[in-house]
């Protein structure tokens, strides 16, 4: 078997007397989607934090491509390739459209130590930048303000920006949040096709889009993994049912 | 709405045409103000780098613009008295030369705000306001006990030092001195906005958790920022110091501080030009008001309070509207 792109081994994280993460061990492959649900509350969101370097485990550890980056910031997690979305957008607001890919661009260049040259007129960065901009179908907004575009507009840059990267694995935190049914299905076709490029841990309460492209499905309850399995498994695993899709029993 | 390009250019120029009319109508103390308003410009110009740009409410920039001034002060001292300055191992003859003493200045002050920088960046919000504060109180005091300097009293130099070509004591040369280095800052301040540096710092005040996953150090763009933000301020008191030919620990004061960031709120945070609307309006109050009354701090403190609640973009944003997105 090869190597997993991302990895947690026994993540366990302790709020005072709440576990907020129990012993997680998870894998991320290349080429797959992996889709963690859990009811709120579940943890699903230390996961994250402690997958992308905001917070660190009591115990356990995390690898991106069989190297133990526990022991990273946040930043130095992005430079080995992995792209975060967030749940609630994180945006340079009063930035252009264009503005905030060209960052993603910057950062994964890595060379933020120019102090002349105007950024926007840098053709290799506009180039990668636009790029994104262009599959997530922002390309003709993108003299806009953040502040000025609309909800679904903010999760499409959300995309792009992590596309910049270029990444090795992408962290989505609930990526559909918000969208209408419309928004819902395009985003669900585009992430479909990304699987190929970069595979994707998706936290997700859509269930209608973690069943239509999830390749595997972790179920978090109470910070602990009660199920991990190909979709089907899952979908017919009685503690499932009782613990989160709440039929059954 | 004025575009806020030509207004920067309207104001220059104005600024230039002021002075040359002084010069014409023989009014040199009106070239004097006229040269506060460009130094104050352009001190509170390099506080506009870490405040506009990267968010850094410094209180602590009159440790920058004092340790300019003491530069000033202490190189020309030791030139006028013909004695070595002794830094421990090292010996150096005092100057009376302006680009060693503002090469001086500048180095002084930017290695200051890089220890102040490091330390002061491990916080944030008026944790950051209070430690840069802090700092800033720290210089005002050792500049007060350093009997050496004149303590208290300050310092004094005889004659203004020297520009190769030209004659620093006609009040138009020395100004067109001050004019030209704002110029150059304000340049360099409006290519650095747009900069790969710029739209990174700028995302790291707005949104560091994206810097973050983006890759970069928001920490890091902040420290860069306010090391520049310091020299240039340092840059400002060493001429402050020359305009008057005086040097005091004064020039370190919170007080001097806050007129920084009152400069930048009157003029508009981050715009460009921010920072000479708001020395020059600051002058004229100065100049006008005070001469009616010694109360003269009301009058400005309600009309910072009128923009505070009513002009969020200071007097350039009223002007001109909201800052616009370069494209």
């Amino acid at each position: 078997m090869t190597e997993p792109v991302l990895q947690t081994i026994g993540l366990t994280r302790r709020f005072g007397a709440m576990v907020a993460s129990d012993d997680v061990s998870l894998d991320l492959r290349a080429g797959e989607i992996h889709a963690i649900i859990g009811p709120n509350g579940a943890g699903k969101s230390t996961l994250i934090n402690q997958i992308c370097g905001e917070l660190r485990p009591d115990s356990g550890a995390v690898r991106i491509a069989g190297q133990d980056v526990t022991r990273l910031d946040t930043a130095a997690r992005a430079r080995l390739g992995l792209a975060r979305t967030f749940q609630i957008s994180a945006l340079v607001m009063e930035d252009t459209v264009l503005q905030n890919a060209m960052l993603g661009a910057l950062g994964a260049g890595g060379r933020p130590w120019r102090f002349w040259r105007p950024v926007l007129a840098d053709p290799d960065l506009r180039a990668r930048a636009e790029a994104a901009l262009d599959r997530v179908g922002l390309l003709p907004q993108r003299g806009t303000r953040v502040s000025d575009l609309s909800h679904g507009q903010r999760r499409q840059l959300e995309v792009a920006v992590a596309l910049t990267l270029e990444p090795r694995a992408f962290v989505m935190d609930e990526p559909m949040a918000g969208l209408g049914a419309e928004g819902s299905k395009a985003l669900t076709g585009f992430l479909d096709g990304l699987r190929e490029e970069a595979p994707i841990l998706l936290v997700e309460h859509d269930m209608d889009a973690v069943f239509a492209l999830a390749d595997r499905i972790s179920v978090l309850v109470y910070g602990r993994v009660i199920a991990s399995g190909p979709v089907e498994d899952i979908r017919s695993n009685p503690d499932v049912r009782h613990a989160y899709l709440g039929t059954g029993s | 709405m004025i575009r806020e390009r030509h207004l920067n250019i309207g104001l220059l120029a104005g600024l230039l045409a002021v002075a040359l009319w002084a010069m014409l109508a023989d009014q040199p103390f009106t070239i004097t103000l006229a040269t506060r308003a460009v130094i104050l410009a352009l001190a509170a110009a390099g506080l506009n780098i870490a405040l506009g740009i990267g968010g850094l409410v410094s209180l602590g920039h009159a440790a920058f613009f004092g340790l300019g001034g003491y530069v000033m002060g202490v190189l020309a001292y030791h030139a006028q008295t013909y004695t070595p300055l002794e830094l421990g191992p090292f010996s150096i003859a005092g100057t009376k030369s302006m680009p060693l003493i503002w090469l001086a200045a500048i180095c002084v002050s930017g290695l200051a705000a890089l220890v102040i920088g490091l330390l002061s960046l491990r916080t944030s919000g008026v944790y950051f306001i209070m430690i840069t504060l802090a700092f800033g109180q720290m210089f005002y005091y050792f500049a007060i006990s350093w009997s050496a300097y004149g303590g208290e009293d300050g310092l004094s130099i005889y004659v203004r030092n020297g520009f190769p070509g030209l004659n620093t004591l006609v009040p138009i040369q020395f100004f067109g001195i001050c004019y030209v280095i704002l110029c150059l800052v304000l340049y360099l301040h409006a290519r650095l906005a747009r900069s790969p540096f710029g739209l990174a710092l700028n995302a790291a005040r707005q949104a560091p958790v994206r810097v973050l996953t983006v890759g970069l150090d928001p920490t890091r763009l902040k420290l860069v920022a306010f090391v520049l933000s310091g020299a240039i301020t340092g840059l400002a008191g060493a001429l402050f110091a020359d305009l008057y030919r005086f040097v005091s620990p004064t020039m370190f004061s919170w007080q001097m501080s806050g007129e920084l960031i009152v400069l930048i709120i009157l003029g508009g945070v981050a715009r460009l030009c921010g920072p000479v609307v708001g020395a020059v309006v600051f002058v004229m109050l100065e100049h006008l008001l005070g001469g009616l009354t010694d109360f003269w701090h009301v009058w400005l403190g309600v009309i910072l309070l009128l923009i505070v609640l009513f002009a969020r973009g200071g007097l350039i944003g009223m002007v001109s509207g909201r800052a616009v997105a370069h494209d």
